[in-house]
Order: C-alpha cells, then structure tokens, then sequence
C-alpha cells in the first residue's frame, strides 16, 4: 500500500467527526425523553437550545466532505464513502430536530396522571436511542451485520408506537384528557419512531458505502 | 455491438511474457479506456489490435485478434489495409517535417488517391474533424512543426482521421498537452464515437472516467477487471482495480 496516508488519515477525522456528531444526537434523544419524563423544562430548554451546535457540525462536516470531493478526487469505495457520509449526516441532524421537538412538546405538557397509561413511551425511546447509536457505529466500523441486525429492530419500534398508539385511545376513551395534552404524547412517540427510522436509513447509507447497493439496488 | 475480440492472447518479448491470456471485447462506436501501472502491458495490447508489434524482434503472438469477426494475425491479411482501418494517435504528437497540409494527406496519398480536389476535400474534412481546421485554415502549406503540442496532436488526429478508419487506438494522447488542449482532444473524442471506435490508454483516471465508456484494468499482463466506466469508478469488482484507481497500490 502506497502514497495516501494523508487522505486516509482525512477520512479517519471524517469518521471522528460522525461518531462525536452521534454523541451529540444521543445525548440530545436522552435528555429530551428525560425531560419528558420528569418534566424536567431547564432540560428540555437545555436541549432544544443545543440543536443549534447539532447544525453547526452537521455543516462542518458536509464542508469537509466536499472538500475532500474537490481535493482527494474520490473514486470508488473512497467516493462511496464519503457521498455517504453527506447522506448520513442529514438523517443525523434530523433525529437532532426531532429530538428538539420532544424537548419542546415536553415544556407545554401538564397531565402528569396519563403516564401511568401512557406505559410504553420510555421503551420505545431507549430502543431508539440504541439503534442511532448502534447505527452510527456500524457506519464508521462498516459493520454490515450490525447494520442488518438495526434494520431488522425497527419493526419493535414500529410495534411499540402501535402500543403507545392503543394507550392513548384509551386515555381517550375513558375521557382522561382534562389537561387537552394526549395528543402531544402521541406525537412523541412518533417523533420517536421517525428517530428510529433515520436510524435505518443510517444503516441504509452503511450498506451503501461498502457495497455501492442501496436497498439492495445498486445505485452505483 | 462488438468491433474487436481479443481471445486468450498471449504475447511474448523474448523471455518476457508480457501479455497473459487477454480476454476483451471491444465495442463498436464505444470509448474503451485502458488503465494500470507502468509496465503492465497496455501499450503492447492496443498495438497488437493493429499488429504494430510485429517487427519487434523475438516477439512471439498467440490467441486471437478478431476484428469484425475477422481474425487479423490470419494469413491473408494485408497488414497495410488493416491499418488503415485501425489508426493509431500516439504519446507525443509525431507530425511529419512537411505542411500541415501534406501531413494531413499523407496517408490519402500512401492509399494511392490522386485527385487533387478528392484530395483538398479530404484534408478539410479531417481537419475540421480533428477541431483544428479553424487554427491552421490560412496556413496550411506551413510547417507542421511550428504548431504547438495541442495543435500538433491534433493534426496528428487529422491525419489519422483522413483515411476513414473505422477503429481509432490512442496511447496517452493527451499526457504531454496543457488542459487546454487536453481539453480540446477530449471533446473530440466523444465527437469521434459517431463515426469510431475508439480505445485510449491512460494513466489519467480522471480522464478515463470522463470520456470513456468502458474501461479495462490491466495488471503484470492481466486484464484484472472490465466493466462500464461508472461501474469501474464506483464499485469495482476487484480490491485489486479499487487498490489501483483509489491510489492505494503498491
Ligand atoms: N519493444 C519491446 N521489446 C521488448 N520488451 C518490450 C517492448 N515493449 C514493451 N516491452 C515490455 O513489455 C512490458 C509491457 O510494456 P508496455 O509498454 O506494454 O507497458 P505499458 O502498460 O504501456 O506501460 P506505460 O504505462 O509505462 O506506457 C514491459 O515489461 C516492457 O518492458
Ligand atoms: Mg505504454
């Protein structure tokens, strides 16, 4: 092996910058379903204040990407690698405004009374929160196996939406929701459930980058 | 369609077996890029494609050159038409020390054509078709020599073009030019699959990328991978091409 240390060691910076990009958005998914669920609103504001930083290094990572591109002249699994990389970070910063919205519902909520039927919010967000991280790694790792095995969990967090959805009509039904604040409930867990989706397209772009497949179509 | 196939070939500089077994298909009005390292046998495949290596002394040839299922190392070929319609641009620009003009209809003239105006007509054309006509149209009983690199090329293109190949081989056409001129040749040569073939080799991957359509790795006599261009720059079959085309070989 020859002559390109310095490119590769740009693309382990590269990798660097999305695994502390994956922190970011880890943290910010954590600490908006803790707020949620202690009704904590300084950490809720905490959060919803930090996604300003999630951008900033979504941004600096998309400049590094293209500079490689006009530099390094990728090619192959180099350009594989590094389109991907552009690709995975806007689904990163999504799962960081998603997790804002949390943070943001979280302050305009009241009705303490409905977690007790509410149940399966907090399962569904730490099975979120384990597929982001496990989907970032796969990414840098290129591990396609791990990147399989996150494919295969969204079908628990999609099942756990319908649970929390069924909780919720029941609040309804039983005419639980004095505080007007169920519906918001609602809308976490599907904010929670669009986390988990990013998280597979993350894994999507894993596949991609060492494959050229997508969805198992090839696409280069 | 399919212009050229190579089958098995082997080809042998004395001791030194420079091509091992080439098996390729050349497609009709396709650019086919050759690509690999130093040494690896690029410059003697295309040149076995118009049997340029004949004269080499101690070369030994086998396998089969079918161009338009015609197998060229048969014994009835005559090696002067084959030529004619398998031109070759080289490296560096190889203007004749005459006109631009007589460079131009060199080869009308070694085919025998006489007519003066069948002639002037011809050289237009080719000209015009090389993307020069328009730089060298009111000095064309000049010397070649005094054009630059680029023009000179291209004249060299011309000239190539004059007699109506059908196949035209190129051995870094473009390695000793500006980009300006690089330029101006590689326009042209997508201009050129209207009516050619064309098989190029380069050392240029940014090159190959841009103006063929299939490309060949080559490696210590092996063709290693072919595959359309996109494919081979994108997700190349072997780690061997992706070593080679990523810069990580060695
Ligand atoms: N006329 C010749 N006589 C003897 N050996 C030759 C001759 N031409 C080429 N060779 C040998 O054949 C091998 C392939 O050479 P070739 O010129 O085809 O390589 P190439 O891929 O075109 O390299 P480059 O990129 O440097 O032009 C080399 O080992 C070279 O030394
Ligand atoms: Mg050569």
């Amino acid at each position: 092996m020859t002559a390109r240390n310095a490119f590769d060691a740009e693309l382990d910076a590269l990798n660097l910058e999305l695994v502390k990009m994956g922190g970011m958005i880890e943290e910010a998914i954590e600490n908006s379903v803790a707020a949620f669920k202690n009704q904590d609103n300084a950490l809720a504001q905490l959060v919803a204040d930090g996604d300003a930083k999630v951008d900033d290094m979504e941004k600096r990572i998309e400049t590094r990407c293209l500079s490689l591109i006009i530099r390094q002249q990728p090619v192959a699994k180099d350009l594989r690698l590094i389109s991907a990389a552009l690709k995975v970070i806007t689904d990163m910063e999504r799962i960081g405004d998603n997790a804002e919205d949390i943070a943001r519902l979280s302050m305009a909520i009241t009705g303490e009374h409905i977690f007790d039927v509410v149940k399966h919010i907090p399962q569904m967000s730490e099975c979120a929160l384990k597929m982001v991280h496990d989907a970032v790694t796969a990414f840098v790792n290129h591990d396609l196996t791990l990147a399989k095995t996150i494919i295969d969990t969204d079908d628990v967090v999609d099942n756990l939406f319908c649970d929390v959805k069924a909780e919720i009509s029941e609040v309804l039904k039983r005419g639980m929701d004095i505080h007007n604040n169920t519906v918001d409930f609602l809308m976490i867990a599907k904010y929670l459930e669009r986390i988990a989706d990013h998280a597979v397209n993350i894994c999507e772009w894993a596949e991609f980058s060492q494959t050229g497949k997508h969805k198992d179509k090839q696409i280069l | 369609m399919t212009k050229i196939v190579t089958e098995n070939l082997h080809l042998h500089y004395g001791e030194n077996h420079a091509l091992r077994g080439i098996n390729l298909n050349i497609l009709t009005n396709k650019i086919t890029a050759l690509i690999g390292p130093s040494g690896c046998g690029k410059s003697t495949y295309l040149k076995t494609l118009n049997r340029m290596n004949d004269n080499v002394p101690n070369v030994k040839i086998s396998g089969q050159v079918l161009l338009d299922s015609e197998d060229i190392y048969g014994g009835t070929v005559d090696v002067t038409k084959l030529r004619k319609k398998v031109g070759m641009v080289f490296q560096s620009p190889n203007p004749f020390p005459m006109s631009i003009y007589d460079n131009a209809a060199y080869g009308l003239r070694i085919h025998g054509v006489k007519k003066r105006l069948l002639i002037d007509e011809i050289v237009e054309r080719s000209l015009r078709g090389a993307a020069i006509w328009d730089e060298v149209k009111d000095r064309l009983k000049t010397p070649a020599l005094a054009l630059s690199g680029g023009q000179q090329q291209r004249l060299c293109i011309a000239r190539t073009l004059a007699v109506s190949p059908e196949v035209i081989l190129m051995d870094e056409p473009t390695s000793a030019l500006d980009p300006i001129s690089t330029m101006k040749i590689e326009e042209l040569m997508s201009e050129l699959t209207k009516q050619y073939t064309v098989v190029i080799v380069t050392h240029n991957m940014q090159q190959a990328a841009r103006i063929s359509d299939y490309t060949a790795f080559f490696l210590l006599g092996e063709m290693i991978e072919y595959d359309e261009t996109n494919r081979i720059f994108a997700a190349p079959k072997n780690p061997r091409t992706e070593n080679y085309i990523t810069g990580r070989f060695g």
